[in-house]
């Protein structure tokens, strides 16, 4: 099983020194594109540890989730990885370990011989961070969101304490459709909503509509 | 006078305009908060705006330290937040990914590259002829025909106003005016100059006296009081700018009526616009203004009217 990787919270080291050049150029380059505009509109930003979830439709999109928070919240806020994708190749490597200290969970094949891919997950929680992740679990060409995977829930389950934000990412799928390589620059928005807890007593399926809805109603009309 | 002299009096007489409008803006809300009301929206708006324009006139002044290669790297910025905004607000489709890289990437670029080069023929034709024949080509290539004419039309409009129109601002700099040499930086500041306060004054005699709408389906916010009073008083103000231009005073008169008025009905069309895709602003960009678009819809309709037609008439 692969750890989560990268250091911990505000451990930046002389090594990731190049690794933090490389995050703000990527910000920087992220934002001259999409000219990101954060809609905080259920909530403020603040030190609550919290696990963004969103919808996924582009490898641009943690990175737009990103640049849409204020630099000390960037800090703590991991972006959840396939490790699949992340660790073939060197730079995706170094990428995702130095640059976006990415949390890496097993997928398909590789998840079902372990016995708990959620581990680093609630590791990264344990150790103070906030979390990114999608939960459609692989970027979605469709119109419409995929249904979610269970993580979400198994995470409000074992974290109760966690407040769980909606983000509607919009536009990045035309600025950079999954299988292109280079980015029409179209401007995105990156709208947070009211944080949700795992209700008492819900179950596992009404959880996971329930918060993939409450991702569609954050989309402007 | 020398065209460093003048450009040095505009931009004094422009910095002291936008002091007395903050001031104004200032005694407002200082007036209004004197009440005890706790906030008023018309004057925030009203100050935002101010201040930006501060920012604008100062990018301006920027370019203008850098001459014309400043002026030209500056509206090929503008080109190109515009017509990221017009293109956010037209569903395309993934189908039309490659044509919309192109159209940023390579036609916006060459569209100024050509300004710069002063190629008069390519430039007036590099959009309307090879951008639009080539775009649609790409686009029926990747074989996706849902849509496809207003797919391919909206690029194409996107194109026009946001770079092919916007363009013709910097290309002022290529005339050969007689007599004229060496100041027709002064000229790109007389369109714009006067294409603004056209809007400015429109808003501001609107405030004041406007009671009738003057295209409430298009912009319920554009009165006729507004529309005479902030045409009037532009074209008074461009007449009494005709030392900055190649033109007489009635002729400078004649010129800031005709931008007014241009600058007027390209305001109508993009609301058109705008409304036509559900939104009250083009983008976000500029505080208290909305986006670029909003910002530079009457200079978009202004600019290559203004520009042929002193062609025609100042140039051998």
């Amino acid at each position: 099983m692969t750890q989560a990787s990268g250091p911990g919270p505000g451990a930046r080291t002389v090594a990731g020194t190049a690794g933090g050049l490389a995050a703000a150029l990527i910000i920087g380059f992220a934002r001259l594109v999409t000219g990101v505009r954060a809609r905080w509109i259920g909530c403020v930003p603040g030190p609550a540890q919290r696990i963004y979830f969103a919808n996924h439709a582009s490898h641009g999109d943690f990175v737009l989730l990103w640049s849409a928070l204020p630099p000390a919240l960037r800090a703590h806020t991991r972006p959840v990885a396939g490790a699949d994708y992340w660790l073939a190749g060197r730079l995706r490597r170094w990428l995702i370990e130095a640059v976006f200290r990415g949390v890496l969970v097993e997928r398909g094949g590789a998840a079902r011989e372990n016995a708990d891919p959620l581990a680093p997950l609630l590791q990264a929680l344990d150790q103070g961070d906030s979390l990114i992740i999608f939960p459609e679990g692989t970027r979605n060409t469709a119109e419409v969101m995929l249904p979610f995977k269970s993580g979400l829930y198994h995470l409000a389950r074992q974290r109760p304490a966690v407040e769980l934000v909606p983000v509607w990412l919009e536009n990045l799928n035309r600025v950079m459709p999954k299988g292109e390589a280079l980015p029409v620059p179209l401007l995105c928005s990156v709208s947070f909503g009211a944080p949700m807890r795992l209700e008492a007593g819900e179950d596992k399926q009404d959880f996971l509509e329930r918060a993939r809805q409450r991702i569609i109603d954050l989309q402007t009309p | 006078m020398s065209a460093q002299q003048q450009t040095l009096w505009l931009f004094g007489g422009i910095g002291a305009l936008l002091v007395l409008a903050s001031a104004v803006g200032w005694l407002l809300k200082w007036r209004f908060a004197a009440r005890g009301a706790t906030d008023h929206p018309v004057i925030g708006n009203l100050n935002a705006r101010i201040s930006a324009w501060w920012a604008m006139v100062a990018a301006i002044g920027v370019a203008f330290v850098f001459g014309d290669t400043g002026i030209i790297v500056l509206f090929a910025l503008v080109s190109f937040f515009a017509l990221r905004e017009f293109i956010t607000l037209t569903p395309t489709r993934r189908a039309d990914h490659v044509a919309l890289l192109v159209a940023f990437f390579i036609v916006l670029p060459g569209q100024y590259l050509l300004v710069a080069q002063r190629q008069y023929g390519m430039f007036a034709i590099f959009i309307p002829v090879y951008a639009y024949l080539l775009l649609p080509v790409l686009q029926a290539l990747s074989a996706d025909t849902v849509r496809f004419l207003e797919r391919s039309a909206k690029v194409q409009w996107g194109l026009m106003i946001s770079v092919y129109c916007i363009s013709h601002v910097p290309a002022l700099l290529m005339l050969d005016i007689p007599g004229y040499a060496g100041r027709n930086a002064l000229l790109l500041c007389f369109l714009v100059f006067v294409a603004q306060i056209s809007d400015v004054l429109q808003y501001v005699w609107g405030k004041l006296l406007g009671r009738r709408k003057a295209a409430p389906e298009l912009s319920p916010s554009k009165t006729v009081e507004g529309l005479v009073g902030g045409v009037a008083s532009a074209t008074a103000l461009g007449a009494a700018l005709w030392w900055i231009t190649p033109f007489g005073p009635l002729q400078a008169a004649g010129m800031a009526l005709l931008i007014a008025a241009l600058g007027f009905l390209g305001g109508l069309v993009m609301s058109a616009i705008k409304r036509d895709r559900g939104v009250k602003d083009w983008g976000h960009m500029i505080e208290g203004h909305g986006g670029m678009l909003d910002r530079l819809d009457s200079v978009c309709f202004a600019a290559p009217i203004f520009f042929h037609v002193v062609r025609y008439f100042y140039t051998p």
